[in-house]
């Protein structure tokens, strides 16, 4: 009779890690048959593979056209450290201004802000390409930062607002009796406090742009320029022809930065997820 | 006079302005100039080559009256955002549920119910996906387990759709944390209070659950709506890229995608975005304005 509550939570606990190894299924299913043999990716439903090799990363790092999976991954790199930086200096500019100054028109462009929250981007699509295109900005890498220099992602402003707005004002006060100008105000007492969401805005900008592959794909065309979303989608033939295992092989790389952050900023992932709503 | 001039400045706000200049730059050149211009690119034709040519409202009429693509890629998008919105939010509901109430080793649940969130958005994942769903792949091998003959869920033009579905619904992960999140907010003593009443659990999740976590609920539902419509890359991945096999990957976004930069029809393209836009804010309206009747905002919260 003392048993059945524990054999019920047993069961429970079962079911939620069967379901949860389903879930994770394809992950791992992917990471096995990246060690398979080609001819035998696709043989056997099972997950380990019976002849281990390592043929598919090194065939696949070779790339396209002489151009190495180094070098997509080195772009890929540049491409979200830069946006991330911009992302983390512009956004945080603008939500100090927006929660700590006063100034004319202050409450239409804060709505301004709001709404471009929502906007979809494919509404931008087609003026910004034409703008980028005009500036001759096609294959560089300048359509996919500048806009993330110029506090294009509104999000995290709203994100760093609601978090300034935590910050006591008594601080700013007793910084301005010492004398601290807005500028000061914003760099010793502002930055070092808005941390946590910066650690945030940095973490989401990192991933999303990392697995940007729409922008991507729109701009950049010249096979040195790729990304690593780039070389992957290049490697596959949805008619059929892939190198299959080099495939695989080169989307588990792809996945490994994401996972690492992940796995390193875990608990602050999961919490900023939980207090403001991101994806 | 020239101190006066001086905090006429400051109260203006000089040195704000300064603070925003990034975001203003971006907000006129990226943003409010570019919808302008899609505005009125879309009353015109234009291939980035020559001047736009003015044509008046001849693409909306063309895309309302004359265009089959148009009509399909919507079915297409509203099919994929009505099923993959409130099934992922109920997944989501479901298994927060079960990993409430203090259960052990609920971080490590958590983050391996989360990962396929994290993952999911990927080309990766998309090719993944394809191939665990082909003819004769590992979807099909687990039915025939139980005797089941699975179809040819990505060569087959009424399956495709289903299968992106499910890998939206996939990653549920993220929904579920917010979720967790509501949950925990909940004051445990309205439990208590309810069961001195004699209410059982279905009757409490109706009564305390579901009408405390409506606010989060109605998050999870506008955000759900805004970005399900606006999904790319799984489509354009486990489909061939151009909407097929019969047109039945044709998402919105990629019609647009297709009209402007395969076609370099802009004018067109811009008329869809446009129409694309009118029609999510229509949605996410309804949403707002029904909430009234149903999102809670409890005196619970407030008054405690």
């Amino acid at each position: 009779m003392a048993n059945r509550p524990n054999l019920f939570k047993a069961g429970k606990h079962l079911l939620i890690i069967a379901c949860g190894l389903l879930m994770l299924y394809p992950v791992m299913w992917l990471l096995a048959s990246s060690f398979k043999p080609n001819n035998l990716i696709f043989a056997s439903s099972g997950l380990w593979p019976k002849t281990f090799t390592l043929d598919n990363y090194v065939n696949g790092w070779k790339g396209l056209q002489g151009i190495t999976f180094s070098r997509f991954f080195l772009n890929s790199a540049v491409i979200s450290v830069l946006s991330v930086i911009g992302n983390i200096l512009t956004c945080s500019l603008a939500a100090y201004a927006f929660a700590r100054l006063e100034f004319r028109f202050k409450s239409v462009l804060f709505a301004c802000m709001l709404v471009t929250i929502m906007l979809p981007y494919h509404v931008l699509l087609i003026p910004q390409y034409i703008i980028f295109s005009k500036l001759d900005w096609i294959n560089t890498y300048l359509p996919l930062i500048v806009p993330k220099w110029l506090a294009h992602d509104s999000f995290f402003i709203l994100l760093m607002i609601q978090f300034i707005r935590g910050i006591p004002r008594e601080l700013d006060e007793s910084a301005t009796i010492d004398g601290c100008g807005s500028g000061q105000l914003y760099f010793r007492i502002i930055i070092p406090l808005l941390v946590p969401a910066l650690i945030t805005t940095a973490i989401f900008t990192f991933i999303w742009t990392w697995d940007d592959f729409f922008s991507q794909m729109i701009y950049l065309s010249e096979i040195k320029l790729f990304t690593v979303q780039l070389g992957i989608r290049s490697l596959y033939d949805p008619s059929g022809d892939s190198d299959w295992g080099a495939l695989l092989a080169m989307s588990v790389l792809s996945l490994v930065p994401i996972m690492t952050i992940f796995l390193l900023f875990q608990k602050h992932f999961l919490e900023g997820i939980a207090t403001t709503g991101l994806k | 006079m020239k101190m006066a001039h001086r905090s006429a400045f400051r109260h203006g706000g000089g040195t704000a302005y300064l603070f925003l200049l990034p975001w203003l730059i971006g907000f006129f050149g990226l943003t409010l100039g570019p919808m302008l211009g899609s505005l009125y690119l879309s009353l015109t034709k234009y291939n980035l080559l020559n001047a736009p040519r003015w044509l008046g409202l001849a693409n909306y009429r063309q895309i309302f009256t004359a265009d089959d693509y148009f009509y399909r890629s919507l079915a297409v998008t509203f099919k994929y955002v009505l099923f993959s919105v409130p099934l992922k939010m109920i997944f989501a509901l479901l298994v927060a549920l079960a990993l409430n109430k203090g259960i052990r080793l609920l971080g490590i649940y958590r983050t391996v119910y989360y990962i396929p969130s994290l993952l999911g958005g990927s080309v990766a994942i998309a090719i993944v996906w394809r191939q665990i769903f082909a003819g004769d792949g590992l979807v099909n091998h687990f039915l025939g387990l139980f005797g089941i003959e699975g179809p040819a869920w990505i060569s087959h033009p009424s399956y495709i759709l289903s299968t992106i579905v499910t890998l939206s619904v996939w990653q549920f992960g993220s929904a579920m944390v917010i979720f967790l999140a509501g949950i925990k907010q909940i004051p445990a003593d309205l439990y208590e209070a309810s069961q001195v009443d004699g209410a059982n659990k279905l009757r409490q999740f109706f009564k305390i659950t579901l009408p405390m976590l409506s606010p989060v609920i109605f998050f999870n539902l506008v955000m759900g709506i805004i970005n399900s419509f606006q999904v790319f890359t799984p489509g354009y991945v486990i489909g061939d890229g151009r909407g097929g096999p019969v047109n039945s990957t044709l998402f919105y976004t990629l019609y647009l995608y297709l009209k402007g930069f395969s076609f370099f029809d802009m004018g067109y393209a811009a008329a869809l975005a446009w129409i694309m836009l009118i029609i999510i804010g229509g949605f996410t309206s309804i949403v707002f304005v029904t909430s009234k009747f149903w999102v809670f905002y409890g005196d619970g919260r407030e008054g405690k």
